[in-house]
């Protein structure tokens, strides 16, 4: 049996379709969630060097991961959007970048968490964490740029050039970063440099990683249903929507 | 390539007679060179040290505040429209539109960065890598705020929004201009950083031009 | 010859037109009318292919103009709403640089005998901030004659603050362009007058 994935793309069928996932995946997410949680906070040991402390990695880290994939994804249907002008992909992109966001914001705030009890401070310049920074102004600046221009269309586009310019300068950002943050530092002051990992640790962490990416999937589920509301409401199939 | 200059030419023209928008910008970048002393204490060594990230910084700051004059005044009169309806390469004219602004906005920062370096006491060497460091970096700033300029074209938010799109891609070009001068005061030699910010001009270069000719049409839409 | 094919027009969030289409072909003129905002100068735009249409397709001489490229850039001239003229430099310096850029060469003498015809001989070395509405369009408007090669002529109210004798001129020019064996899109306010020539007129209905 062959799925005609084309019958989704138009935001119309894929309105209901995203609207039957969400459930499924916030279920998965919190599922995940709690099982990555009680591995990481009750089952894995305490770090030899560490304690307790850096228990937080098993958010800061999937958190980290996703706040890079989540804007790789929005850049490639940003990008899609603007080669194919298909409304959809658009409508994903913008649907993505505040959970996106969200993630770099907690990728920082856990950062500076675990810095307190490891090194004294509420914020060490290392090179992820500054890294992680930047990635969070060009998520604002995706969403700002959007949100400045009226017209949805122009919108789209002009977010959606950003979003890829960003997405070719990452590399370098975080290369550049990392040069910097070695030239300055004598010994490496990196709060990333995750404990060795036991196998439960490691366990703990996919749990969560797998967790994140289920709730971030539920939350651009439901966040492009919205959008498609909004842009689609003077349309013809909207109004039958409303009707019923 | 005829068009490029023919581009390059007017625009150098109406800023001949418009010195106002150049020497504002150019104004800028020395007050705020000037403020960090104030503001950070006369110490002699401290001020030597800070020297390289200060300087750059009001590079990077004054580059960023000109952006919006570089197709700004074009958007407005209707010149734009016409520029992208010619018959040539966009990129061309692109390329003409940003070298016309870094010959204003730019160079002129490069020639007198030395002069502030002597204010913060750096080292004949450090002072000719500083110089050096520009001169390669700031068309790398025009070429890149170049698309950020072209994305805003009347658009709410204005120099804000700009910067705030800018700024997180100006950081490589910072983090190696600087990097450059601190090697030299050190002694360190700083050929690899030169090489690197070149690099960088390098993919601007190749880069930048297209991006920005398909901002441009994205605005005019 | 140029075709417009079912074109949509999408502005923000109203429709302005769908289901668009005329032809154009040699020594022929369409007239575009309609109230305000009921997307003159938008049609005129696709036309141009500054503007994407929603759906259709804007064809010259068969090809697509999205597929043209500068093939098709180098046969139409387009004079938007706004002149195009830079403040700072003077008509000559202006038409000059536009020419220039169009490919079109032409000598120092030429140039001012063209702004002198257009009434500016007083004026053609001042800046253009200093000029008057009226003269500024006509500065812009001095392009047309230089611009016999180019096939189709877009104008956006080109009429707009004419005097009488410029608007005769204008007329003029139009019609040569026409028995010349080009094409013009125009829109405008006035009634204007083309004798001899074959002139449509596009009626535009506004928001529905």
């Amino acid at each position: 049996m062959a799925i005609n994935w084309f019958k989704y793309s138009s935001p119309q069928t894929f309105y209901p379709l995203a609207g039957k996932m969400v459930p499924l995946f916030m279920v998965a997410a919190a599922a995940l969630g709690i099982a990555g949680l009680y591995v990481g906070l009750f089952f894995a040991p305490a770090d030899f060097q560490q304690g307790e402390a850096y228990r937080i990695i098993f958010i800061h880290v999937p958190a980290a991961w996703m706040s890079m994939f989540i804007y790789l994804v929005m850049a490639f249907w940003a990008g899609i959007g603007l080669a194919f002008n298909t409304r959809l992909s658009s409508m994903m992109a913008h649907a993505l970048a505040p959970t996106g966001a969200l993630m770099t914001f907690i990728a920082l705030w856990t950062g500076s968490l675990w810095g307190k009890p490891t090194w004294g401070t509420w914020w060490v310049w290392d090179a992820r964490l500054t890294s992680e920074l930047i990635l969070l102004f060009l998520y604002i600046g995706y969403m700002s740029l959007a949100a400045a221009i009226d017209d949805p269309r122009r919108a789209d586009k002009a977010s959606a050039l950003l979003a890829l310019v960003g997405v070719v300068n990452i590399p370098i950002i975080y290369f550049s970063v990392q040069w910097w943050n070695t030239l300055h530092q004598g010994a490496s002051v990196s709060i990333s440099r995750a404990p060795s990992m036991a196998s439960t640790m490691l366990a703990g962490m996919l749990l969560m990683v797998f967790a994140f990416w289920s709730y971030s999937i539920a939350a651009a589920l439901m966040r492009v249903r919205i959008v498609i509301l909004e842009r689609e409401r003077n349309s013809v199939w909207m109004k039958e929507l409303n009707k019923s | 390539m005829a068009g490029c200059l023919a581009v390059v030419a007017r625009d150098l023209l109406i800023a001949l007679r418009h010195r106002s928008d150049v020497l504002t910008t150019f104004f800028f970048f020395v007050i705020v060179v000037s403020l960090f002393p104030l503001g950070v204490g006369p110490e002699p060594d401290t001020l030597r040290e800070i020297a390289p990230g200060v300087v750059w910084v009001a590079a990077l700051l004054a580059a960023m505040l000109s952006l919006a004059r570089m197709f700004g005044a074009d958007y407005a009169d209707g010149t734009l429209e016409q520029l992208v309806l010619t018959p040539q390469p966009l990129v061309v004219l692109v390329l003409g539109k940003v070298a016309a602004h870094w010959l204003t906005t730019g160079l002129p920062l490069v020639l007198f960065a030395p002069v502030l370096g002597l204010q913060f006491d750096l080292s004949a060497d450090s002072l000719v890598v500083l110089l050096l460091s520009l001169l390669i970096g700031t068309p790398a700033l025009s070429l890149i705020g170049a698309v950020g300029a072209a994305l805003t074209l009347g658009v709410r938010g204005g120099a804000a929004l700009t910067s705030l799109l800018v700024l997180p891609l100006y950081v490589p070009v910072l983090i190696f201009g600087t990097g450059a001068v601190v090697a030299a005061a050190t002694g360190a030699g700083a050929a690899g950083h030169l090489s690197l910010l070149g690099a960088m001009l390098m993919i601007a270069l190749a880069f930048a031009p297209w991006a920005t000719a398909v901002a441009l049409k994205i605005s005019l839409e | 010859m140029l075709e417009a094919s079912q074109i949509e027009c999408v502005r923000g969030s109203r429709r302005l037109f769908r289901n668009l289409s005329f032809r154009l072909e040699a020594h022929q003129a369409l007239r575009v009318r309609g109230e305000n905002g009921s997307g003159k100068t938008s049609l005129l735009r696709i036309v141009a292919g500054l503007s994407p249409a929603e759906s259709g397709s804007v064809s010259w001489n068969e090809g697509n103009i999205r597929a043209l490229g500068e093939d098709y850039l180098r046969d139409l001239l387009f004079l938007g709403h706004s002149n195009g003229l830079k403040d700072d430099l003077s008509p000559v310096e202006n038409l000059r640089f536009a020419l220039s850029l169009a490919g079109a060469g032409a000598d120092e003498l030429t140039l001012r005998a063209t702004l002198a015809e257009q009434g500016l001989a007083a004026i053609t070395d001042l800046p253009v901030k200093l000029l008057s509405q009226g003269q500024k369009r006509r500065v812009a408007l001095a392009r047309l004659s230089f611009s016999a090669q180019k096939p189709l002529w877009v104008l956006d109210e080109p009429f707009v603050a004419l005097d009488a004798a410029s608007v005769d001129r204008l007329a003029n020019t139009i019609t040569g362009q026409l028995q010349r064996g080009g094409m013009v899109i125009f829109t405008t306010h006035q009634e204007v007058d083309l004798p001899g020539t074959a002139m449509r007129t596009l009626e535009l209905e506004g928001v529905h």
